[in-house]
């Protein structure tokens, strides 16, 4: 009988709450008892029923892997002979060898060693490779016998003042300027400020002195006259001295339009009168001079390199001059080195800011001391600052083309040589003048010479190419001279020099188009979508020089394989 | 087939300076010898498991690779051994100086 009792229910009453309703109770069925079963029945009395309060655990096993381990003996005496093998008796061991050496795989292996083997024994009976040879032969002597002396000191009578410039008269002229500039951290005056011409021949007095008002940073003769000397006071003023007239500037520029702080360089420019220079200093403006209207310069620029058209160059953001440089064949180009380690390409005829300093590299971790292009090789140009000389290619932004290691000491000047096409002469700290040759070997000078005791501050080349005048930090000027193998070029020279600038520069510039292409994917994964590049770059330069190199390095390898 | 074998190795063993040759079987046995017995076994035992060591560390290293030479230089001899999947061929060979 089934005790159930089914109720539809709509499905709009679903979920409604349960409306009970009295009913009373109402019997579905009755089973009535069967007196008859009841014998088949007794009571089961006392009933035993067992309880015990515990909780229930669950069982199961756990094991880790089991590493099988075998014990088994081994007979080093011999190897490992199968069982069946006696190894006592050798017709039985015979008798195995012989089986194997029938065996196909034997033979095919001992032919494919055997040629191998075959080369090495031959190799071993032709030559002993494991010696080094040549070890106990001494190191040949160079041939070229390159030497330097000092042909001469010219001393300061005044005191030990320091060097501030050298500067020789044009045309292979006898004579060279020097100033001196002694002060102490006030910018006031140790001892006297006179500045010198000496005769080369004479070294025992000067031959004309000046009296500045105040000390002479730079001393500069003009190219197209051998008696006017340009030069640049401590105050800010620029001057016009003549070699005939001892005693002070026959002309000086006005002070309110002279430079705001010292003016430690100046340098004459080609111009059809031949009587403009420009002077720039540590407050980071140029100022062009015209000799005949020293009352106000003639041009006037900020070394301040703006990033766009829109910025306007500041006296406040420029950076202080440490050097200038200027070609005569370049006429409206120059160059300067900034206190900050810079080198700044200049063009006077631009007409924008942006467009006047066009170029700037970072050089050196500190201030450029020397700027100088190589005279046959206009686009490269040489630069000294923190303990590193380095040779640049203009078209190289990102790095020098050529550098020496860093120094022991401060390198403090350098200067190429105006006969020999590759060799630089560069002053240290230390009193060392070295000679860098960059067709003999670029990792170390050619020749060094210590000077003096004291640091060496500047050099300047006489134009005959043999003469050097080094000044040191005493005051004095050593005339050192260079054997003539250093003062002459070769007629491959220049060719040799064109290859190897070529090749460096090539190597930067591929390594230029490198560190592009990766910043440029560091920049794209940075922004996290694949942007085509808007700026399209040209990559093509670095990449041509890389497929000119791969292709090179290929033909020659060819080359090489063919012959063997 | 079996003579090319032979010859092989005898003209392997006629070269200048060339003390002996070894062919030694995966198990360590050294099949084919021109060295008496005992040195011939103890070359094989020692130089078996230092070709395999050797094929290791290769192997570690790069695993594209694999071990085609081995060459053992001493003051005395030079020891050459080429392996294979089941042989390895030893020279010991003397230097010429």
């Amino acid at each position: 009988m089934e005790i159930a009792y089914a109720y539809t229910k709509r499905r709009c009453d679903f979920g409604r709450q349960p409306l009970f309703c009295e009913q009373g109770p109402e019997m579905c069925d009755t089973i009535s008892t069967n007196v008859a079963e009841h014998k088949q029945y007794i009571l089961r009395n006392p009933v035993h029923q067992p309880t015990q309060n515990t909780p229930c655990f669950s069982e199961h096993y756990v094991n880790t892997i089991r590493a099988e381990y075998t014990t088994t003996g081994a007979n080093h005496a011999e190897g490992g002979w199968p069982k069946d093998v006696n190894v006592v008796d050798p017709e039985a061991t015979q008798r195995y060898r012989r089986k194997i050496e029938k065996d196909d795989n034997y033979i095919h292996c001992v032919m494919s060693l055997a040629p191998g083997m075959d080369h090495y024994v031959m190799q071993n009976n032709a030559i002993d490779m494991y010696r080094t040879y040549y070890a106990e032969m001494p190191t040949l002597p160079a041939v070229e016998r390159n030497s330097c002396r000092t042909v001469n000191v010219y001393r300061d009578a005044n005191g030990q003042r320091p060097i501030g410039s050298i500067s020789w008269q044009p045309d292979g002229g006898q004579r060279f300027a020097v100033t001196y500039c002694d002060v102490d951290f006030n910018r006031n005056p140790r001892s006297s400020v006179v500045s010198y011409i000496w005769d080369i021949e004479n070294a025992n007095n000067p031959e004309v002195i000046f009296t500045p008002t105040c000390p002479l940073l730079d001393l500069q003769f003009n190219p197209r006259d051998r008696n006017m000397l340009a030069g640049g006071l401590m105050n800010g003023q620029v001057g016009v001295w003549d070699r005939r007239h001892d005693g002070d500037a026959s002309i000086k520029c006005a002070p309110h339009v002279a430079h705001r702080e010292l003016v430690r360089n100046v340098l004459f420019i080609n111009s059809k009168s031949g009587q403009e220079f420009f002077s720039s200093g540590p407050d980071g403006a140029c100022k062009w001079w015209d000799i005949r209207n020293m009352s106000e310069p003639t041009e006037e620029m900020i070394i301040d390199v703006v990033k766009s058209s829109f910025d306007v160059q500041s006296m406040a953001n420029s950076n202080g001059v440490s050097t200038l440089e200027y070609e005569p064949t370049i006429p409206t180009r120059f160059m300067v080195g900034t206190e900050n380690g810079f080198v700044i390409g200049g063009n006077r005829k631009g007409k924008t800011p942006m467009e006047k300093l066009p170029a700037k590299f970072e050089a050196h971790l500190g201030p450029v001391w020397s700027l100088e292009r190589n005279p046959n090789f206009l686009k490269n140009f040489l630069t000294v600052g923190d303990w590193t000389a380095r040779v640049w290619s203009e078209d190289c932004r990102e790095s020098a083309v050529v550098w020496s290691p860093p120094h022991r000491h401060k390198i403090t000047a350098a200067t190429w040589s105006p006969t020999r096409l590759s060799l630089m002469l560069v002053t240290q700290w230390n009193g060392l003048l070295a000679t860098w040759d960059l067709l003999r070997r670029q990792h170390e000078p050619v020749l060094t010479m210590q000077v003096c005791e004291e640091p060496l501050l500047r050099v300047r080349m006489h134009e005959g190419g043999t003469l050097a005048a080094c000044g040191s930090r005493k005051g004095n000027i050593y005339m050192t001279e260079l054997s003539q193998n250093m003062a002459q070029s070769d007629k491959n020279d220049k060719v040799l020099l064109t290859a190897i600038f070529e090749r460096e520069a090539k190597r930067e510039r591929i390594l230029e188009a490198r560190m592009r292409e990766i910043r440029l994917k560091l920049r794209q994964a940075e922004e996290g979508s694949p942007v085509a590049s808007v700026t399209d770059f040209d990559p093509s330069a670095g990449d041509r020089d890389l497929a000119e190199a791969t292709t090179d390095y290929m033909q020659a390898v060819k080359k090489e394989l063919a012959a063997m | 087939m079996a003579n090319e074998a032979e010859e092989t190795v005898r003209k392997l063993s006629a070269h200048k300076g060339v003390v002996g040759v070894v062919v030694v079987n995966g198990e360590g046995i050294p099949i084919k010898t021109t060295l008496d017995n005992h040195v011939s076994v103890q070359y094989a035992g020692l130089l078996g498991s230092l070709v395999d060591k050797a094929k290791s560390v290769v192997r570690d290293l790069d695993p594209t690779n694999d071990l085609t030479f081995l060459r053992i230089r001493s003051k005395k001899s030079e020891v050459m051994v080429a392996p294979d999947k089941e042989f390895i061929l030893i020279v010991v060979q003397n230097p010429v100086e």
